[in-house]
């Protein structure tokens, strides 16, 4: 039997069509309770590569034998070694090329809806991490908000549509991932704006995303307002674009609501949060399509695998978003997940007085992003 | 720290340094110390909790330059 590989784009489709999938995580016992491969049809079993070194026998009869068997380790190697050894035994299994910092690192694009103007919006979808970022697209321009580290999904897809980017925005300093933004305005030439509460400690130059500006992508087109929104950091804004679509960044997501902690104290900014959540946003149109910057659970994921809601929808359902001023300090204060991995050095390379090399970027993004009061 | 043993294991990627550091251990008599030399950021983790599963006892790991160091004493 021949082992065979399965690529993150493969297991990503699984995941969005809710197929079955089982799992055998061969990475230690704290890096899989840590973080894994989300799927609602997955099964999992997790035993470390170093228990098998002496064989596979005693994990065969735990293994389906009506199920397609995925090995996954943190870069592959452990994962082939293991799959060899299944497949010696007879077994017919896949190994995920590149580990699981490629399944961190892989973006899928999905197109949300179209713009009045001609045009259309798109989110990519970063499935091992929960962020989601947006090309946004009109008249031969393109504007990419609050794009990943990998910037090459971004420019490929642009070049594939024959568009330019012209714009990268950040929503805020990110602390959950490594901002792409001022490498796509190198490689590019494109603007790269950032709000200015969070850019006191930037060291690099950048354009301020000042409150009630307004960008225009294409010639004839569509037009991007930002909106101060403070609360998760204090320069956290939301951009509204073609009147239709409501960019939340980390302050409003689809089950859950931003974390006030990861740039300073919790207290300082729930007022802030509350405000944003309670009277900035309620002031909006509730037929507005909101487009979060993260998402925590498989569960929120669409057809497509699209994260999206209505906004007046959110207003009944998100638990967040029903709380007296004593419930809302409590829950964004009090027993919040764990920070995000390396946060504090992810928040100095967005800042740009850190320079890690790749791998050491590679591996300050491993894990979820944990950027919502719940996980 | 006095070893037994050096494996130098450094420039190998994951599993071989596990691998190597079995391999080794296998012919160490108890008691006898294994000194590890390792690159693989993720020997550090993996090297700590395999010790800890076979009942071995991980005495000291330092990192200088880059190189993991690990001093492990056979169950």
């Amino acid at each position: 039997m021949a082992i065979q590989k399965m690529t993150a784009a493969q297991v990503a489709s699984r995941v969005i069509r809710k197929s079955n999938l089982f799992i055998l995580d061969v990475r230690n016992e704290d890096t899989f309770q840590d973080w894994k491969i989300e799927g609602e049809a997955f099964q999992y079993l997790n035993i470390p590569y170093f228990d098998l070194l002496d064989g596979v026998d005693d994990i065969l009869d735990l293994l389906p034998k009506d199920t397609d068997i995925l090995v996954v380790c943190a870069k592959e190697g452990s994962s082939v070694m293991v799959a060899e050894m299944l497949s010696e035994q007879g077994l017919d299994v896949f190994y995920l090329k590149g580990g699981m910092k490629a399944w961190s690192e892989y973006l899928r694009p999905v197109k949300v809806g179209s713009l009045k103007n001609g045009g259309a919006l798109y989110q990519f979808v970063r499935l091992g991490k929960g962020c989601l970022s947006y090309l946004i697209e009109s008249d031969g321009e393109a504007m990419i908000v609050d794009p990943a580290r990998m910037t090459e999904p971004y420019e490929s897809f642009a070049k594939d549509k024959g568009i330019m980017i012209k714009y990268a925005v950040d929503t805020h300093l990110h602390a959950d991932h490594i901002s792409g933004g001022r490498m796509l305005a190198e490689k590019t030439g494109s603007t790269y704006y950032l709000p200015p509460k969070d850019a006191d400690e930037i060291t690099f130059a950048y354009t301020p995303l000042d409150d009630g500006r307004t960008i225009t992508v294409g010639g004839t087109s569509i037009s991007v307002e930002s909106i101060h929104s403070p609360g998760h950091t204090s320069g956290s804004t939301t951009l509204l674009i073609d009147q239709t679509y409501l960019l939340t960044g980390d302050i409003l997501f689809v089950e859950s609501i931003g974390r006030p902690d990861l740039a300073g104290k919790a207290e300082d900014w729930v007022g802030d949060l509350r405000n944003t959540l309670y009277h900035s946003y309620r002031d909006l149109p509730g037929n507005l399509t909101v487009l979060p910057a993260h998402f925590s659970k498989v569960s929120e994921l669409g057809d497509q695998g699209e994260v999206k809601a209505v906004l007046g929808d959110l207003f009944e359902k998100n638990e967040g978003l029903h709380l007296d001023e004593a419930e809302f300090r409590k829950a964004v204060t009090e027993n919040l997940p764990p920070q995000p991995n390396a946060y504090q050095e992810i928040r100095k390379t967005n800042m740009g007085k850190l320079s890690p090399d790749q791998e050491a970027q590679q591996e300050m993004e491993i894990g979820p992003n944990r950027c919502a009061i719940q996980d | 720290m006095k070893s037994d043993q050096l494996l130098d294991a450094k420039g190998l990627a994951c599993p071989m340094p596990i691998v190597r550091t079995k391999k080794a251990m296998d012919a160490l008599e108890s008691e006898q110390v294994l000194e590890v030399h390792a690159t693989d950021k993720g020997a550090k983790s993996d090297l700590t909790a395999w010790a800890k599963a076979g009942g071995h006892t991980l005495l000291e790991m330092n990192e200088d330059n880059g190189v993991f160091v690990f001093f492990i004493q056979k169950k």
